[in-house]
């Protein structure tokens, strides 16, 4: 399969970038890592005139810890996130989810900043990054901005990014409550997940049980009263209106988020066991 | 556009397509042929390169994403006298192949994993063969033959 026609335009500079964007219009689209883009585009269900080359800008791959919490560049990958020494310390959530991505392949490409713009509701970072309330930069025509992960993602594949805006880096406050868990169910290893969970501290966010990445509300006011996990997972697919497609039925799904919300309860509890990568 | 790409250490140099896919450029425009290309969709790994020496899977990426890097296809790892790369000699040995499709996906697979996990278990050697699929099922072997490569990477 092969994409259809376009024009390829690589950028050096977040500035050069913008400027390609702004000349491109509606027709034009960035491209990190691709892998999130090119596969849409073989398949044609994407059919960019332009697409922006932005995975060679110098300086928009890092992860640091910067006024009390972790910042992180938008050209970081999956494989970075995963094996990052200061992750593993400050945000081990984010380290272990990003090491459940797709496969060692797709990880040594693929990007934090790809992910989150393309806005799959069955991709596991958007989750993962409304459980750590995380706050994304996007700088456009008219200057830098922030947007709240919970006020982000709009829909299946969208986001509140303006055309010609581009997303450059991630923010993430320090957990309060060190109690962490990743749940994700595939049918291969390497399957988008058919429902995950993302829990840090009483912070409880679903993979794919919806349009977009959801808080499970009920789950997480039922931790804050004092239910125990089980009671509380209980809740998880309250108010959730999961797609019904080939893997899953809509009850399946439903069933899933409590399963897998339960087993997350446990284990943000408990403590995990060692790694097994 | 012009795509220049170092292929098994070999500079390669062409105007192509925009659009064109690195697996094509390396079958097609650098006529290697050993890369092959099963599912076109980023899951099967059959058509697993090394770019500046890490695993990618060359259906999904451009050939522009690759211009002025370095490129490994399986045709590269045998040193100048023939000698095969330890991965390909324990593959021979342990019979870590049945119809062949799917190894120079997998060789190429191991040969970034063990660069980065020198002295991988056999589950980091299992999860990190996630990426490429045997359809003859043939993976008991390729695991072992993995396992014997790292013991000569130590």
């Amino acid at each position: 399969m092969i994409p259809a026609p376009f024009r390829y335009q690589r950028a050096a500079t977040v500035s050069e970038a913008l400027d390609l964007a702004a000349e491109g219009g509606e027709d034009a689209t960035f491209l990190a890592g691709g892998h999130s883009l090119l596969p849409l585009m073989k398949l044609r269900l994407a059919l960019p005139e332009v697409v922006i080359d932005i995975g060679r800008i110098a300086g928009l791959s890092y992860i640091r810890v910067q006024n009390g919490g972790i910042s992180i560049g938008a050209l970081t990958r999956h494989h970075d996130l995963e094996h990052s020494g200061l992750l593993a310390r400050e945000l081990p959530l984010l380290a272990a989810a990003a090491g459940r991505v797709g496969d060692p392949q797709v990880r040594h490409r693929g990007t934090i900043g790809g992910s989150l713009a393309h806005a799959d509701p069955a991709s596991d970072l958007p989750a993962v990054l409304l459980a750590l309330d995380a706050t994304l930069v996007a700088i456009g025509p008219r200057g830098s901005r922030e947007i709240a992960a919970a006020d982000f993602f709009t829909g299946t594949f969208e986001t509140a990014l303006e055309p010609g805006e581009l997303l450059t880096g991630i923010r993430v406050p320090r957990p309060a409550s060190p109690g962490w868990s990743f749940q994700k169910f595939t049918k291969r290893a390497i399957d988008w997940a058919i429902v995950g969970v993302a829990v840090q501290g009483g912070s409880v966010a679903l993979v794919n049980m919806g349009e977009i990445p959801l808080r499970a509300a009920a789950t997480e006011r039922a931790l804050a009263g004092g239910a125990s996990p089980r009671e509380a997972a209980a809740l998880a697919a309250e108010g959730t209106r999961p797609v019904a497609d080939i893997n899953a039925s809509r009850d399946y799904r439903q069933h899933l988020a409590r399963v897998l919300t339960a087993r997350a309860l446990a284990e943000a509890r408990s403590g995990h066991p060692r790694r097994k990568s | 556009m012009r795509v220049e790409v170092t292929i098994n250490g070999q500079p390669v140099a062409a105007d192509v397509e925009d659009r064109m896919l690195l697996v094509h450029y390396v079958r097609d425009v650098a006529g290697l042929r050993a890369t092959n290309v099963g599912c076109d969709t980023t899951s099967c790994g059959a058509c697993t390169l090394l770019l500046d020496g890490e695993s990618v899977k060359s259906c999904t990426l451009l050939a522009a994403q690759a211009d002025g890097r370095e490129v490994t296809t399986v045709e590269g790892l045998a040193g100048p006298d023939g000698e095969l790369h330890p991965v390909q000699q324990r593959f021979h040995e342990e019979h870590a192949l049945q119809c062949g499709f799917c190894t120079p996906g997998m060789v190429l697979a191991l040969v970034s994993l063990l660069r980065e996990n020198p002295r991988p278990t056999e589950a980091q050697i299992r999860s990190g063969l996630e990426g490429n699929l045997c359809r003859c099922t043939g993976y008991h072997n390729i695991v072992r033959a993995a396992l014997a490569a790292a013991e000569v990477a130590r």
